[in-house]
């Protein structure tokens, strides 16, 4: 989801840096490519003005939810879908896991988030929403598996995170979810996740704890005099000649 | 020689490099883990990555774009990699970085 506001701040950043490149992405993001070294500190603090936030394109952390347009604008939607990926992704952005994390949220089978190929993706019905994980579509194709079925938003926000901390407690680095998986097998994740809410719950609140420190936009901290000094040439000698 | 002051040492970041723009193109400089400094023209061999961007580790750096390792001293790629990136001599003195000016301005003798 987008606004008027924030795609004027983006086509301004673009037009003010003269980015040549402006691509839509698969993961429903607008990506801007081939700015300069030593305008990124610039660019990014515009960007932090509009409310933009950075990490969506190359974090080891979470990507992005991506979304179907849910049961608020599509006459098969059964659940917002847009709702619950916008606020997974207030909740967990910022957070550092052993690889990439992507998400996806589906109002109904038909799928159009195509969340069956995701890290954690999420199909929702009538009766709730069934959470898959261990999806993969990059070098090795794999369909989720399922985790859970639940019949509320808050379970299911509850189950994504619990199981984000698991692998982000267990994985090594490097391993998407789906080959961590494989090694420790659908049925001890389901163990400590589904079956034992003592264990979630203490899973979600170590997630907490971590996003009351991690939770912070990388680019915030350098958008000062000082760093934007260091993204510029050390020195400039084209003007120099000898004597 | 004719040595030129291009700035501070503090300035580069330890295991980073900052660049500086001559008539020939960018070169890199480098600080490694020990205060050591080296200058190369900032080009991967490979297919012309930044390596000023690169990981700096002990007297190497690793190109950001595909992964080869090119020895800070002598700009040649390591191990079974082949490939070599032009240096420039460079030396730190009183805190202040020092680079050979000889190929890096217009005009100068070669």
């Amino acid at each position: 989801m987008t606004s008027s506001a924030e795609l004027r701040a983006i086509a301004d950043v673009v037009d003010k840096f003269d980015i040549p490149a402006v691509k839509v992405t698969g993961g429903q993001r607008i990506d801007m490519l081939g700015i300069r070294k030593q305008d990124l500190p610039a660019v990014w603090a515009d960007l932090g003005k509009a409310g933009f936030v950075s990490g969506q394109a190359y974090a080891k952390g979470l990507r992005t939810v991506k979304t179907c347009v849910g049961s608020d604008w599509c006459r098969f939607g059964t659940q917002d879908s847009t709702g619950l990926g916008i606020r997974i992704e207030k909740f967990m952005w910022g957070s550092w896991t052993p690889a990439k994390v992507k998400m996806a949220v589906s109002g109904c089978p038909r799928n159009c988030a195509e969340a069956t190929c995701k890290d954690v993706g999420i199909i929702c019905v009538d009766s709730g929403y069934e959470i898959g994980v261990g999806g993969a579509a990059g070098m090795d194709l794999k369909e989720v598996e399922r985790l859970a079925k639940v019949a509320t938003e808050g379970e299911a926000i509850d189950l994504t995170v619990a199981f984000v901390q698991l692998y982000r407690e267990h994985a090594r680095y490097l391993d998407r979810p789906y080959r961590w998986l494989a090694k420790v097998g659908l049925d001890w994740v389901r163990a400590r996740v589904v079956e034992d809410p003592e264990n979630r719950a203490a899973l979600i609140a170590r997630f907490d704890l971590s996003q009351g420190v991690y939770q912070r936009d990388p680019w915030a901290d350098r958008a000062t005099r000082q760093a934007q000094a260091d993204f510029a040439p050390l020195a400039d000698l084209t003007k120099e000649v000898a004597e | 020689m004719s040595w030129l002051d291009i700035g501070a040492l503090d300035n580069i970041p330890r295991r980073g490099a900052r660049v500086v723009k001559t008539v020939h193109g960018c070169v890199a400089v480098f600080r490694t883990h020990d205060d050591r400094v080296f200058a190369l023209d900032d080009r991967c061999p490979h297919k012309g990555g930044p390596l000023s961007e690169g990981i700096v580790h002990g007297h190497d750096v690793t190109c950001p774009l595909h992964g080869m390792v090119i020895g800070l001293a002598d700009g040649l790629a390591t191990g079974a990699d082949k490939g070599a990136v032009a240096t420039y001599a460079a030396r730190v003195e009183g805190g202040r970085i020092l680079l050979d000016a000889a190929r890096l301005i217009r005009g100068t003798a070669a």
